[in-house]
């Protein structure tokens, strides 16, 4: 119960930051990654100030034995930069470079029901579940003894 | 720039105050697969994404716009072509904008720093040369 409030704060915190940043618009993304005359580099500062802040809260975070509402941290146990890495940061660059769409602007988007939010979310729902019946399944079936491993 | 800075600062809250509480990685891409496995002990990832959206959508009318401001025409096809590869993408690199370009970032992950610089990269190549292109104008 508590980590669903703890959650649910924490999404909700990050949601007003996409929308106060303007990253919930594909257009400024997009005018971002565009590099062209009208390149505009909002994306790169909003980044910034994120990683600025969460190193801090991390670094903070990390001094606890335990966080406030679990008995152990999930930090990501993988240190191996392989194929899968690569070509997976890849792809999803070749899909936000199509779209200016990642996941937590469409999840906004979405609730806000535009159209074209919606969409992108039902084809990244797609995605995922393909991922799981392909390619995930194989890696589940490897790393069966050990607990799944993601970094975000 | 100050939206973009007190935005960024908010998204840069958002996912210590998840990692001090629950100890887990604010990665949208991955909490929204955490999500569809529908275990009991995913309710967490049900609650920040009810919580992102609602924070966005009261976010946008407390400012008074609009999440997709001049978007112009873009058609569907990139949106759901894109959607796929960042859906399949995204569990294939283990992380998206949040979990690897924020998250991993913070936590000096050399894998992470990887992956931004090649989503980014990539994200340039493909929107540069869409738009110069005129792919979908």
């Amino acid at each position: 119960m508590k980590q669903l409030v703890f959650a649910s704060l924490a999404g909700a915190c990050f949601g007003a930051g996409l929308a106060l940043s303007g990253m919930t618009n594909p257009a400024l993304v997009l005018a971002f990654l565009t590099l062209n005359a009208s390149w505009n580099p909002t994306l790169i500062v909003v980044m910034g100030s994120a990683v600025v802040v969460s190193t801090a809260g991390f670094a903070y975070a990390r001094r606890r034995a335990a966080p406030l509402a679990d008995t152990e941290f999930h930090e990501p146990q993988a240190k191996q930069i392989d194929v899968r890495l690569l070509v997976g940061s890849a792809v999803f660059g070749v899909g936000w470079g199509l779209s200016g769409y990642c996941p937590g602007p469409a999840f906004v988007g979405a609730a806000s029901l535009d159209y074209r939010a919606l969409a992108f979310l039902a084809a990244f729902i797609i995605g995922l579940m393909l991922f799981e019946l392909t390619l995930g399944r194989s890696a589940a079936a490897r790393t069966a003894a050990a607990p799944v491993s993601s970094d975000g | 720039m100050t939206n973009a800075l007190v935005g960024g600062a908010l998204i840069g809250l958002a996912a210590a105050l998840l990692f001090l509480s629950t100890g887990r990685i604010a990665g949208i891409s991955g909490i929204a697969s955490v999500a569809l496995r529908r275990a009991r002990t995913s309710i967490w990832a049900w609650g920040f994404l009810l919580g992102l959206m609602t924070g966005g959508v009261v976010a946008h009318r407390l400012l008074g716009h609009v999440p997709v401001q001049d978007l112009g025409n873009i058609p569907l096809t990139p949106l759901l072509i894109g959607g796929v590869l960042v859906g399949f993408g995204t569990r294939l690199g283990s992380g998206c904008t949040s979990g690897h370009g924020v998250c991993g970032l913070a936590r000096f992950s050399p894998r992470s720093l990887v992956a931004t610089i090649t989503f980014l990269a990539v994200g340039m190549l493909v929107a540069t040369t869409s738009a110069a292109a005129g792919f979908w104008s």
